[in-house]
């Protein structure tokens, strides 16, 4: 109606009708389930079961480990981006396609494999255990793997910025005298920055949900090793629906909340350019 | 004049950065991807055929219950993907052509997937189709058993893997534009053969790419197909499923023979992205070599 020029094409009550039903069955019924169970706790209970040692616990691991991890993917994300932007070297072009191996690779398979290999009689595990270091089945292993499922995100961010940077600015900026560290600091960074928070930000959405990679790399003990997903599969076998909606509610907010911050962060870093 | 030599070294060696530093760099990043990567990758393989190809396959196919698990994927993946073609279209359709109210709201809808823990999906899942669940019962009572059953697979798979294929087709459909719909439009041609001959050939590429990615993730999909499947064995156990399994039973090579499978087609899928975008790109640059002529 507003815009009759557009809506002239056939098919619009066929694919609304069909792309609303779809959508509905599969996205919006589960949810509204998930959102009537909240609303069957009242705030006291609500607190009450995220305020339990085990949930807390569980919480707290669950956002310290998807944070650590996604802060090292920040750094080794924009180091990889910045060497295969830069430079070149041999198999740079299947190296570089290899990157998205986390976002293809089912979790499982990640769970196995590094539980295999980089735990006490791995062969990683046994060379890091020469050096003192065993991080089998503990936070660590947990944020090793998280690394490992968000490691694409900020590479694939920062790289497409780092390469529309237009070489004239670190030439005027060596002209000027600046170092290189300089240049970096002063000049790229504040240009790769946006795209640096988007990629954390996502990292740190996908490290709080994730499950199936976990579950093998940790012992899942509960108040020691257990993360938020797993104790919502535990509550849920326990038939506790009213404490795994807690739980679940707490995941939701982060990740929405997190996904709100980006879409405003990148509308506010395009407008003050 | 010496000055102005200084300047042009200055501004040419400006992206160039110490031979040192540049080969540090690089080994960082090689050892980064290696590490994480490459070796994982290589460990698999080497697990799964250490004892052999004939071990290896008889360690796939002679567990019954391995075979089931094959099954069930062949049976859930295929389902999900062609669900989630038949959106993808029809809401890249209609997203992209018209403005309706609510069309902020669907693509929010159609994102969502991407935000919310697997196993999320799976409590709603639960609580909508479980025993005492909103739609649960009253399904129950006309002989439809949803959870801890295939339908449950399939719905949580199709929630999980929603947005690939959609947010493939969006942006190249908004790129090419609707004039050529349009004109045929204006010449008498009908919806179907709108669809058909001018929409659908525009987007093979990116049905294509969109139906592999949308495959791997509904082949690998673990949490929230864990919790909604029950795990009884034969019963709605996928190939992931059966990785865990097989991993708490400490049946190592067989569990490195199935998970081989899996990481066969995530390098399929890798190979496959390799080659569209090179494809794409030679469209796109003969295009422009079309166009320069004019």
């Amino acid at each position: 109606m507003i815009k009759r020029s557009k809506n002239i094409l056939p098919g619009f009550t066929l694919s609304l009708g069909f792309s609303l039903t779809f959508i509905s069955i599969i996205v919006f019924l589960p949810l509204a389930a998930l959102a009537l169970k909240s609303t069957e706790l009242s705030f006291q209970q609500f607190i009450q079961t995220i305020s339990h040692a085990r949930s807390l616990s569980a919480i707290k691991l669950t956002f310290f480990t998807a944070i650590m991890a996604a802060a090292i993917n920040m750094v080794i994300g924009m180091l990889v981006a910045w060497v295969f932007v830069r430079y070149e070297f041999p198999f740079k072009q299947w190296i570089d396609a290899l990157i998205d191996l986390p976002f293809a690779l089912p979790t499982a398979v990640a769970g196995l494999v590094y539980a295999n290999l980089y735990m006490r009689n791995g062969w990683v595990g046994q060379i890091l255990a020469l050096a003192g270091i065993d991080i089998s089945y503990s936070s660590t292993a947990i944020i090793l793997v998280l690394v490992f499922t968000g490691f694409p995100f900020v590479v694939r961010a920062v790289q497409p910025v780092l390469e529309e940077i237009e070489p004239e600015l670190e030439e005027a900026a060596a002209i000027l005298g600046a170092s290189r560290l300089q240049t970096f600091c002063l000049v790229l960074w504040p240009m790769l920055r946006p795209a640096v928070v988007t990629g954390f930000a996502l990292a740190l959405a996908r490290g709080l949900g994730e499950y199936g990679s976990v579950i093998f790399v940790s012992s899942n003990l509960p108040g020691q090793t257990e993360v938020a997903p797993t104790l919502i599969v535990a509550r849920i076998e326990e038939n506790k629906y009213a404490e795994a909606t807690a739980l679940a509610l707490v995941l939701l907010t982060a990740s929405f909340f997190l996904l709100g911050a980006i879409n405003f962060w990148e509308r506010w870093s395009r407008r003050h350019e | 004049m010496n000055n102005g030599h200084g300047i042009r070294m200055a501004a040419s060696s400006a992206r160039e950065d110490p031979a040192w530093l540049k080969f540090s760099l690089i080994t960082m990043a090689l050892m980064i991807v290696g590490f994480l990567i490459g070796v994982p990758v290589i460990h698999v393989f080497w697990q799964a055929l250490s004892g052999g190809i004939k071990a290896y396959l008889s360690n796939i196919f002679e567990d019954p219950a391995n075979r089931d698990a094959i099954f069930t994927t062949l049976y859930v993946a295929p389902r999900a993907v062609f669900l989630n073609l038949l959106f993808g279209i029809s809401s890249a359709w209609l997203v992209s052509r018209f403005k309706f109210p609510g069309r902020t709201i669907l693509l929010t809808l159609i994102d969502m997937p991407f935000a919310i823990s697997p196993v999320v999906v799976g409590l709603g899942l639960v609580l909508l189709y479980g025993s005492s669940g909103l739609l649960g019962p009253s399904l129950a009572s006309v002989g439809i058993q949803v959870l801890f059953n295939s339908p449950a697979l399939v719905l949580a798979t199709t929630f999980v893997t929603l947005p690939f294929i959609v947010r493939e087709l969006i942006p190249i459909m908004e790129s090419i534009g609707p004039d050529e719909e349009l004109a045929a439009l204006s010449l008498g041609a009908s919806g179907l053969q709108i669809f058909f001959r001018i929409t659908l050939p525009s987007l093979t590429l990116g049905l294509l790419y969109g139906t592999i990615l949308c495959t791997a993730r509904a082949v690998g999909e673990f949490g929230a197909i864990y919790v909604v499947s029950g795990r009884i064995a034969g019963r709605g156990q996928t190939i992931p499923l059966r990785v865990e399994q097989l991993f708490q039973q400490y049946q190592t090579p067989a569990d490195f023979a199935l998970a081989s499978i899996l990481t066969v087609i995530a390098l399929a899928t890798l190979s496959a992205r390799k080659i569209m975008q090179s494809l794409s790109n030679q469209r796109h640059a003969t295009d422009q070599a079309k166009r320069i002529p004019a």
